[in-house]
């Protein structure tokens, strides 16, 4: 893992930088997921940024779309395009929105609205049964999405097909864009909702990488039932004057507050 | 017009292995045929459209061409930003068929009447709307919105409405159908009321007045080609649909003429037949709600022949 815990290092340098050149909002949501972006995109699904559209490939879906800096840093630095292109992002005339769409290398769907990736999610997992291909679909969710209606639609659909090729990871940093996320809604205890919905469910540290590898790696994991990762995780991870306050939220950095944090990230 | 749909499904999935029927909820015994020869590719979604078309999204992400099934005013309202993003957004070939356009579910009461399907569905960038005349131009409709590259609202009736072809008409996405010919008038209609205007038609001719009437069956992209040459070469034209004069057939119409004006081609008048901008509170048959909307073949024949004399 010592490979992968650098490369969250330069997603996390890379993420600052964008959201300190365009000014735009939801940095710390974005950071709050790369530990898991890494693992899954180093570590665990099968695809090949040669080849973007392999049919057989795993599919990942950033449901939570506001954190796309985050996956626009680990698409580049996972190979599916150049870095370069980031430079564009925030400028007019940019594909790089500041939500994901699908004319972007990688990029599996168009999301920023929430409560659209595990629905997505589950008709992949399903076009694999009738096509009768193998490959896994891992649909990463935020915890205020989970006010969604739709995620718990598609919450119910899964397990009674009993589709074991999708997983979803709920990236549970405490936070939504205007308080607590336990608090907005009553959202927990969010662990018991995903089994009483019929999933199989697990909870892991969000930033433990080996913890993280081993839960992912177990997809299909026998139970008959779908998989869901609660990944407690904390809002700004990796920057200490950042971590699990909400301003940063919306708030970019100054040029100032960017240099601290690449010098903590030992950048 | 739902068995037909149900039936032509079930005879192109045997080819077509792409075709995936996913009903939310609907549909009882409708598709017991399609579900015994293609069980693994028939997903009841439940009660549950925002899932329905977020599925069948992922599914044509992957190759397939799965077609979102329900009552229209559930399949086209309730899940409308569903239909925005991942449908119309990603430009994916699902096929959304709603059953029970316009007032074909009158006494079910307003939760089911589907007057606003058209104006919200027309309004999508990618999204192509057909509503088919009668039995025979839905199963046309199908065929035609398989070989389609886009996302397709396909806008149905019910079942048991009258006939006006008498066998699969050569339906092509965004050409008009030629019913009757006619010299004086023109009739467009759209979706169920093609029965109604043919029988507008036959009204007119009894009182001397010749009326041409063509299926308007795709709302977009709208026909221009035809719309320009009517509009040259007639000096009266109506539109007629089950469904709110804002934002349907008639208005589309309205609105590209209003692009045609500085090319002055324009000769005919425009009359315009839907259903007004309200509920309908007091509810009954269709042929009553059509009748409190002014949508009955007398009702209209007397308007245009007031128009026109």
């Amino acid at each position: 893992m010592e490979d992968t815990l650098h490369i969250t290092s330069k997603i996390r340098g890379k993420v600052l930088e964008m959201a300190h050149k365009a000014g735009v909002a939801h940095l710390a949501s974005a950071l709050s997921c790369v530990d898991i972006l890494a693992v899954l995109y180093w570590k665990i699904l099968k695809i090949d940024p040669n080849n973007p559209k392999d049919p057989n490939r795993d599919r990942f879906i950033l449901s939570k779309g506001h954190a796309a800096m985050a996956l626009y840093a680990t698409l580049a630095h996972r190979g599916f395009f150049q870095e370069e292109l980031l430079e564009t992002f925030g400028k007019n005339g940019t594909s790089f929105a500041e939500h994901p769409d699908t004319g972007i290398a990688g990029v599996e769907a168009a999301t920023g609205s929430l409560g659209h990736g595990l629905p997505l999610g589950i008709g992949m997992a399903l076009a694999a049964r009738i096509q009768q291909r193998k490959y896994n679909v891992y649909a990463l969710l935020s915890d205020g999405e989970c006010n969604e209606g739709s995620v718990w639609e598609a919450a119910m659909f899964a397990p009674a097909h009993k589709l074991e090729n999708v997983a979803v990871i709920v990236d549970f940093n405490k936070w939504q864009a205007t308080g607590r996320s336990t608090e907005i809604l009553a959202i927990e205890p969010l662990a018991d909702k995903w089994k009483a919905f019929g999933w199989s469910v697990y909870e892991v540290d969000g930033h433990d990488l080996n913890q993280l590898f081993e839960t992912l790696t177990k997809l299909p994991d026998g139970s008959g039932k779908p998989v869901a990762i609660i990944a407690h995780t904390i809002k700004g991870k990796g920057i200490s004057f950042m971590e699990d306050d909400n301003n940063w939220h919306y708030k970019a950095p100054n040029e100032e507050e960017l240099n601290k944090a690449k010098k903590e990230l030992g950048l | 017009m739902r068995n037909a749909f149900a039936e032509e499904v079930t005879s192109l999935a045997a080819d077509d292995k792409r075709i995936v029927m996913l009903p939310a909820d609907i549909g009882n015994r409708l598709f017991d045929k399609y579900k015994e020869k293609f069980p693994d590719r028939f997903y009841n979604c439940g009660v549950a459209e925002a899932d329905t078309i977020g599925i069948a999204a992922g599914m044509a992400l992957c190759g397939l061409r799965p077609i979102a099934y329900t009552i229209n005013s559930f399949i086209t309202t309730r899940c409308f930003e569903q239909i925005r993003v991942d449908v119309c957004f990603n430009n994916l070939p699902v096929i959304i068929a709603g059953v029970g356009g316009g007032l074909s579910y009158s006494p079910l009461g307003v939760t089911h009447h589907s007057c606003e399907d058209i104006a919200i569905m027309r309004v999508l960038p990618n999204m192509t709307v057909i509503c088919p005349g009668d039995a025979f131009e839905v199963r046309a409709a199908i065929r035609a919105a398989l070989k389609h590259k886009g996302p397709i609202y396909i806008r149905l009736g019910k079942k048991g409405e009258p006939l006006v072809h008498k066998e699969i008409p050569d339906l092509k996405i965004g050409k008009g159908i030629t019913i009757v010919d006619g010299k004086e008038l023109c009739l467009l209609s759209t979706g169920n009321m093609l029965p109604t205007a043919v029988n507008v038609g036959e009204i007119l001719k009894s009182q001397g007045i010749s009326a041409k009437v063509i299926s308007i069956h795709t709302v977009k992209p709208l026909d221009k080609a035809l719309l320009s040459d009517i509009f040259a070469g007639f000096e009266l034209v109506a539109t007629i649909e089950e469904h709110s004069l804002l934002g349907g057939l008639g208005a589309s119409i309205t609105e590209w003429l209003d692009e045609q004006q500085m090319q002055k081609v324009q000769k005919a008048k425009l009359l315009r037949f839907g259903t007004r901008d309200e509920f309908l509170y007091k509810v009954g048959e269709q042929e009553y709600a059509r009748k409190y909307f002014g949508l009955d073949a007398e009702t209209i024949s007397k308007k245009i022949y007031r128009a026109i004399k």
